[in-house]
């Protein structure tokens, strides 16, 4: 068993399965984020991660386009 | 509001639900074509609803905003949240999409505590069963507090049910029962808040509370309840780590997957929607996803095109008909002013714009087909790289695919951005994005100066060159004055799904109509007005004496010569005439004439009006009166570069005066309206110069 490895979401390639810890942004966007489903806990699919542009995520049974400066802010385990 | 008195009174529903819950779909099925789009006051969201009756009972059924929740962070989510809680709803139908369970209840949490009676549409449930997924209706109906109706947003299953349940639960005012636990710290704060709002009933005082913990501004809040709620604000930050709204929400979405798994059961080898999954595979695909989306948006040009010329033709060839029978029973001897008025300014100016018909209609169907399939929003995904580099994000090129219909909607889509600059720039570089109603002009120009197989290739290059220049101006602004970082963005990839020919019939109905409605109201009066400027002053003296120089002439031609020689003196003396004059410095270097000034002039008023203009003029012009179409005349008149240049000139000049209006709506200062009015036209008026003078300078090798 290794350590729990915390990293932004924007570093998580494409098929993997990732637990959202915390989202550094403005309490306005965190709470919106919040509403969309980005809460603590909350199990990220990541199924479309390209080294640039949006990535696409699936949260809470949607699938969402998550722009890359968003996906920076985002720490996952 | 007389409850002793329930029989004749009209119930209000309100339908909520998430974006992309099917919720239009249900909409459309129990209001049918009688429906009514609006405004809500003060604001730019479209209010829809619909008045019908059911079992007797008359309804008004209005179909909210699709929101995530109704916390009031965008005007959608206000309006939604203000309809429910105004307190004239009987009844409140959220539609939840059955494949999407625990996304869905998150907004119910919130609904739940707003008091009012519930009833649940469980939307596609038959097709998340076929997938295994299993639903025990009775236990969600216990757990929401609200009956539970299994629904089908395309086949229309379960609609009529809905209604008679929606009915049932009307009759009886009690809110739905059932609430969200936030656990023992929070409870605590909201009981503590709640005790602050004397007045309020214990519901109400609950859902106060719980909107002052989540930060909703509350102006009739008594100050002791606002202030006991930012100390529990205060107190449950430092304790949860962040803020408290994002711990409500976690809860709610606590509360949700708490239901979803005890109401429903997942088979261990389901995977959501995998269908949707392939699809994005290939169409968000790296290298081929940017071609097929062009090559998607070129079949439907050539579609709107080809499949819409044969209609288009038999609407033309009718009004032909129409107007030489007119002129044949009607001899110019009787009212000779009316019969031109009919004839000349009537049927050639609506008339025309009215064959355009078949385009807009087919061009509305492809947009309501790229919508309701859920392609719009990969389309956003595949641009943002390109957004990028003009300095915004790929949701900025919804509005601007939206605006290939009509320009005024699309500057409303812009709403949904939420940075100040980002939205600006998309409002003031949208209208460059060639709309519905300049399809007109293309379709009267393109088959008049090139050959058939020619124009497919014309037309897309127009729209293209309409978004290329939009992109340049993006970048120019982004660079200038809206210097600064795009916001950050999050945006639903709804799942594909085959469009119903239902809802696209409605949506292309509903344009149908409007197009219909404006031609003959506003393209009517106008063409009234020009076929007037078009023919006072009369002329009485002209410089020769055309009458006696044709009674002398032997030679036809000649004649006919000399009576167009006659019409088109008459004509610059007229009103339109002068204007048109009086422009002409300005526009002869485009390679335009007066006649085509005139048509300018109208076409602020709507686009459609330059090809009435053209009409108009032509056909007060034309000496002899079942002379050709008008494609033929402008053929005979213009040269293909002409051709070109006003078909530039139209695509990127000032927009329509419904945009000026929208723009000034929606950037709140004439200051942006006017400065897109003439920062346009200033545009419009360069590009045309330097291409009409190149496209001369090749073919002649002089300027």
């Amino acid at each position: 068993m290794h350590d729990r490895l915390y990293r932004p979401l924007s570093a998580v390639s494409a098929g993997s399965s990732v637990r959202l810890r915390d989202v550094c942004a403005g309490q306005k966007l965190e709470a919106r984020l919040a509403s969309l489903g980005f809460v603590p806990g909350a199990t990220l699919d990541v199924c479309r991660n390209t080294c640039h542009g949006p990535l696409v995520v699936q949260v809470k049974g949607s699938r969402l386009m998550l722009g890359r400066g968003m996906a920076d802010k985002m720490v996952v385990e | 509001m007389n409850k002793s008195q329930p029989q004749p009174r009209e119930l209000l529903i309100l339908l909520a639900g998430n974006p992309n819950s099917g919720k239009t779909s249900l909409y459309n099925w129990m209001a049918g074509a009688r429906q009514h789009v609006g405004n809500y006051p003060g604001v730019t969201v479209e209010k829809k609803s619909a008045h019908f009756q059911h079992e007797g009972q008359r309804i008004e059924l209005v179909d909210l905003p699709g929101v995530y929740s109704l916390l009031a962070a965008s005007p959608e989510e206000v309006i939604a949240r203000d309809e429910i809680l105004a307190g004239d709803a009987s009844v409140v139908i959220q539609v939840i999409d059955a494949t999407n369970l625990e996304r869905n209840l998150h907004l119910t949490a919130q609904l739940l505590e707003m008091g009012v009676p519930l009833v649940y549409a469980l939307n596609m449930s038959d097709e998340a069963e076929a997938n295994g997924l299993t639903f025990d209706l009775d236990l969600l109906a216990d757990l929401l507090g609200g009956p539970v109706v299994p629904t089908n947003g395309i086949t229309g299953a379960g609609v009529q049910d809905l209604l008679n349940v929606a009915l049932e639960r009307a009759a009886d005012p009690t809110p739905a029962h059932g609430r969200v636990p936030y656990g023992y710290d929070i409870e605590n704060a909201v009981r503590a808040v709640a005790q602050g709002f004397e007045g309020d009933d214990a519901v109400s005082a609950r859902r106060r509370a719980i909107a002052l913990l989540d930060g909703i501004p509350d102006p009739h809040a008594p100050p002791h309840a606002v202030s006991s709620a930012k100390r529990a604000m205060e107190r449950l930050e430092r304790r949860g780590g962040r803020p408290l709204d994002v711990q409500l929400a976690e809860a709610r979405y606590g509360f949700a997957l708490g239901v979803a798994t005890e109401a429903s059961r997942t088979p261990a080898h389901y995977v959501r929607r995998d269908r949707t999954m392939r699809l994005d595979s290939i169409f968000l695909h790296r290298i081929w996803g940017l071609p097929i989306f062009i090559g998607l948006m070129w079949i439907v040009f050539n579609l709107v095109f080809t499949l819409g010329d044969p209609p288009m033709r038999w609407i033309e060839s009718s009004l032909f008909w129409l107007r030489t029978n007119i002129m044949t029973v009607w001899p110019d001897t009787v009212a000779p002013l009316f019969r031109s008025l009919l004839v000349d300014g009537v049927i050639s100016g609506v008339g025309g714009v009215i064959s355009f018909l078949p385009n807009i209609l087919l061009l509305f169907l492809a947009i309501a087909f790229l919508e309701d399939s859920g392609y719009m929003a990969r389309v956003a995904f595949l641009m943002d790289r390109v957004m990028h580099k003009m300095g915004l994000h790929g949701k900025s090129f919804i509005p601007m695919l939206i605006g290939l219909g009509c320009t005024v909607p699309a500057i409303m889509a812009t709403r949904t951005l939420e940075n100040k600059r980002d939205r600006l720039t998309t409002i003031l570089v949208t209208p460059f994005v060639s709309c519905g109603a300049r399809l007109t002009i293309y379709a009267l120009l393109i088959p008049a100066f090139f050959a058939p197989r020619w124009r497919g290739w014309v037309l897309w290059g127009i729209y293209l060159t309409g978004i290329l220049t939009a992109v340049g101006v993006a970048r120019l602004l982004r660079g200038t004055l809206f210097r600064g970082d795009s916001a950050p963005f999050v945006m639903e990839l709804p799942p594909f799904r085959w469009p119903t020919w239902r809802s696209v019939g409605i949506h292309m109905w509903d344009r149908a109509w409007m197009y219909l409605q404006k031609a003959g109201t506003i393209i009517l009066a106008i063409s009234i007005l020009l076929w007037a400027l078009g023919s006072f002053p009369k002329r009485t003296e002209f410089t020769r004496d055309y009458a006696a120089e044709i009674a002398a002439t032997a030679d036809p031609e000649i004649a006919e010569e000399l009576a167009n020689l006659e019409q088109a003196e008459a004509l610059e003396y007229t009103a339109i005439g002068r204007i048109g004059k009086f422009l002409e410095p300005v526009i002869r270097p485009l390679g335009f004439d007066w006649r085509v000034g005139t048509a300018l002039v109208g076409a602020f008023a709507a686009k459609e009006v330059f090809v009435a203009q053209l009409g108009i003029v032509f056909s007060l012009g034309a000496a002899d009166e079942s002379s050709d179409s008008l494609r033929e005349t402008l053929q005979r008149e213009y040269t293909p570069l002409q051709g070109l240049a006003m078909m530039l000139f139209c695509l990127l000049s000032a927009p329509c005066m419904a945009t000026i209006v929208v723009t000034r709506r929606e950037t709140n200062s004439w200051g942006w309206a006017l400065g897109m009015l003439f920062g346009m036209t200033f545009i419009a008026w360069a590009c045309t110069f330097l291409v009409y003078q190149a496209g001369l300078f090749i073919l002649t090798g002089s300027i």
